[in-house]
């Protein structure tokens, strides 16, 4: 197999190491804080949707809670920070007490509905993500309720902190870019994501991907090899679950600030959908390739939108179609139509070209 | 002990069976709550409350037991109705307003019909343009529902805008009754009686004629009715369209009873509707109005005892119905 690699599977991973490339160098090819942003979202979700793919992709089974773990993670954090001031402890013990509950609630909600039917399992973690989102936006004294939460991160990652100084004790700078806490904070995300998602890529190459794709394949024949389908199917929710919870605590670290918004609403979810989808699912690749285009399109789209709704400005309706606000309208037929016609995506469909029979 | 449910199950059984517990549940917040006239002000609520989220749930779950097609953009027919019998009814405020109780029921009995009217056209489409090509694939089904679940959310914000729609309500169902020291607003009884004999002509249609017969057929065992020559997929399009119509005829009369709906009145439904289903047993009538009634009733009772557990409350719910029925309270029979 590895010798004779189709030539859409070479682009896909040469495509995928050119996102790797553009992000470690974003700060430098960047130069504003909007592109860092953008770079740092980016970063953000690959790992969400690569570890979505192990469960959609991969296993064969749809979650709605992908965003309840996140939210998990980013919470954890957040009210960590909040409570005992910015410190690498509160990070730690933030960060793995929200890797602790997603990982109980996972193995809850997996052994309470995995052992039936596919649908009743993508029901029954919609229901239990909406009960989180009440849940946040009720008990404010803890989460900030609809405001969320603002804190400070560790000192290293300050904007005001210098990690190098030259002659004249200012911040000193590499080609151009201040070399101070807002770059330590990036390199910080782009490390963890990094990490994860070879995490991710090693697993589904490892026996246990085996499995997962057996499972998927054919239920009933995995089980009668003699693999426990309940127990590899809550484990890889469980490995998912915690991984989008990490992702969380980074992202609530970058952003130092958690909300509904941000961490839990079901926007998220409709995004790790939209990119797994538009990416390819089953392939870990096409994450990274639906998360660059989505996040891209989710910053740059609307202004284009915003723009075109002007142009139409007296056509009845047509303006309110084209909002800056509705770009999802069209998304949503975007992925409609892509599980219509493309249902592998951007990295399933091209990665089998060229292929000899 | 093990003697003793041998012999009380049979009597149960007799009794009704899992049908007891909305009774049981009633009784024991009879108990907990205390005050007589709260309790059937409370349990008049939950009823109104559980027979609209019936009319909004049986569709889905008769969709499911006929053609294993779950439809997770149904909570879509449930906004549109709402927000298509609010702007009938907006429209026709003159009538609303008026002393005569005769254009008033007409003024609301035409909103209700553009809305089932609604209802049915967009569950024509959604069906053969959304949910036919997908057929036997429940992955892509989830998605592809999905999608047009954000779709549809995206055109009602489109047309009616983010900003909360008030919906007028006729002047004989504004108020309440007072018997002796207990309250029940008009629009509950009146959401009650309309959904109550929806129910029994379901159940009518399904029990007592020849379509009815079929589809009965069709969700115990599909392709026998079809090697008997039937034609399930014709009879299918028409079941989806009734169930979308009743969505949208429960959501019009919610609108109506919240008399404030915002766009995200959609997705506050779907949590519901999936828990009563899931607690009812898909597939099944008779599950879904236990289902809905149960979660009705709790959500009134709870809501009355321990506001702060209200939100959890059909959580709970549905994970206890799990642990003890993990295919629900009624499943069809498959």
């Amino acid at each position: 197999m590895s010798q004779s690699l189709p030539k859409g599977a070479i682009f896909i991973k040469t495509l995928v190491l050119f996102i790797g490339a553009l992000l470690l160098f974003a700060p430098f090819l960047f130069q504003d804080t909007r592109s860092l942003e953008v770079a740092a979202r980016i970063c953000i979700f690959v790992v969400l949707v690569a570890s979505y793919d192990l469960l959609i992709g991969y296993t064969g089974i749809v979650s709605f809670a992908h965003t309840m773990f996140f939210g998990f993670g980013a919470y954890g954090a957040a009210i960590a920070l909040r409570q005992m001031g910015p410190g690498w402890d509160a990070v730690v013990l933030g960060g793995l007490t929200g890797l602790a509950v997603s990982i109980i609630v996972a193995t809850v909600i997996g052994l309470l509905s995995l052992r039936v039917k596919a649908i009743f399992f993508a029901m029954i973690t919609l229901a239990a993500a909406s009960v989180a989102m009440v849940l946040a936006s009720q008990l404010s004294n803890l989460t900030g309720g609809e405001d969320g939460i603002t804190y400070r991160a560790p000192e290293i990652f300050k904007t005001a902190n210098k990690l190098m100084v030259n002659e004249d004790g200012k911040v000193a700078r590499l080609f151009g870019v201040k070399l101070n806490g807002k770059l330590a904070a990036y390199y910080f995300v782009f490390g963890t994501c990094l990490v994860m998602f070879i995490f991710c890529l090693r697993m589904v190459a490892s026996p246990l991907g085996t499995v997962l794709k057996a499972i998927r394949e054919n239920e009933a024949r995995a089980e009668a090899v003699g693999y426990r389908v309940v127990a590899y199917r809550t484990f890889v929710f469980c490995i998912a679950a915690g991984l989008a919870s990490l992702a969380g605590t980074v992202y609530a670290i970058w952003l130092k600030y958690t909300g509904p918004d941000t961490a839990l609403a079901f926007n998220i979810m409709i995004d790790i959908l939209l990119m797994v989808v538009i990416g390819g699912m089953g392939t870990m690749y096409g994450a990274a390739i639906g998360a660059v285009l989505l996040v891209l399109a989710q910053y740059y789209l609307r202004d284009l939108m915003g723009a075109a709704s002007e142009a139409m400005q007296g056509i009845p309706l047509l303006p309110e179609l084209f909002d800056a606000d509705r770009w999802l309208l069209w998304l949503g037929i975007i992925f409609i139509l892509l599980v219509y016609f493309f249902p592998k995506g951007i990295a399933g469909t091209l990665w089998d070209k060229g292929a000899r029979p | 002990m093990n003697q003793l449910s041998q012999t009380l199950s049979p009597t149960l059984e007799r009794l009704g069976g899992v049908y007891l517990l909305p009774v049981i549940v009633a009784l024991i917040a009879f108990v907990l709550i205390g005050a007589p006239s709260s309790w059937v002000t409370l349990t008049v609520a939950g009823l109104s409350m559980g027979m609209m989220i019936f009319l909004m749930a049986s569709g889905l779950s008769l969709v499911f037991g006929l053609m294993d097609v779950l439809n997770f953009g149904h909570s879509a027919f449930v906004s549109f109705g709402a927000f298509v019998a609010a702007s009938a009814l907006a429209y026709m405020a003159g009538w609303i307003g008026s002393e005569s109780i005769w254009l008033n029921l007409l003024a609301i009995f035409l909103a209700f019909s553009a809305a089932i009217a609604f209802g049915l056209v967009v569950g024509w489409f959604f069906e053969v343009v959304i949910i036919k090509p997908v057929y036997h694939d429940h992955l892509r089904q989830i998605l592809i529902t999905m999608g047009a679940l954000i779709v549809s959310e995206q055109i009602i914000l489109a047309v009616w805008g983010g900003a909360p729609v008030s919906v007028p309500r006729p002047a004989f169902l504004e108020g309440s009754w007072l018997i002796g020291d207990v309250t029940i607003e008009i629009y509950r009884a009146f959401a009650f009686a309309l959904a109550l004999a929806v129910y029994v002509a379901l159940y009518l249609v399904l029990k007592h004629t020849r379509i009815g017969l079929l589809i009965r057929a069709g969700v115990e065992n599909r392709e026998m009715v079809e090697a008997l020559g039937f034609r399930i997929d014709r009879l299918f399009v028409g079941v989806f369209m009734v169930g979308s119509a009743l969505a949208a005829l429960g959501g019009a009369m919610w609108a109506g009873y919240e008399t404030l709906i915002t766009p995200a009145l959609g997705g506050e439904i779907m949590i519901v509707v999936f828990i009563v289903v899931i607690i009812g047993g898909l597939g099944s009538v008779e599950g879904t109005l236990l289902g809905a009634i149960m979660v009705g009733l709790m959500a009134n009772y709870i809501g009355f005892l321990a506001p702060k557990l209200a939100l959890a409350s059909n959580m709970l719910l549905m994970m206890a119905i799990l642990l003890w029925r993990p295919n629900g309270l009624k499943p069809a029979v498959k």
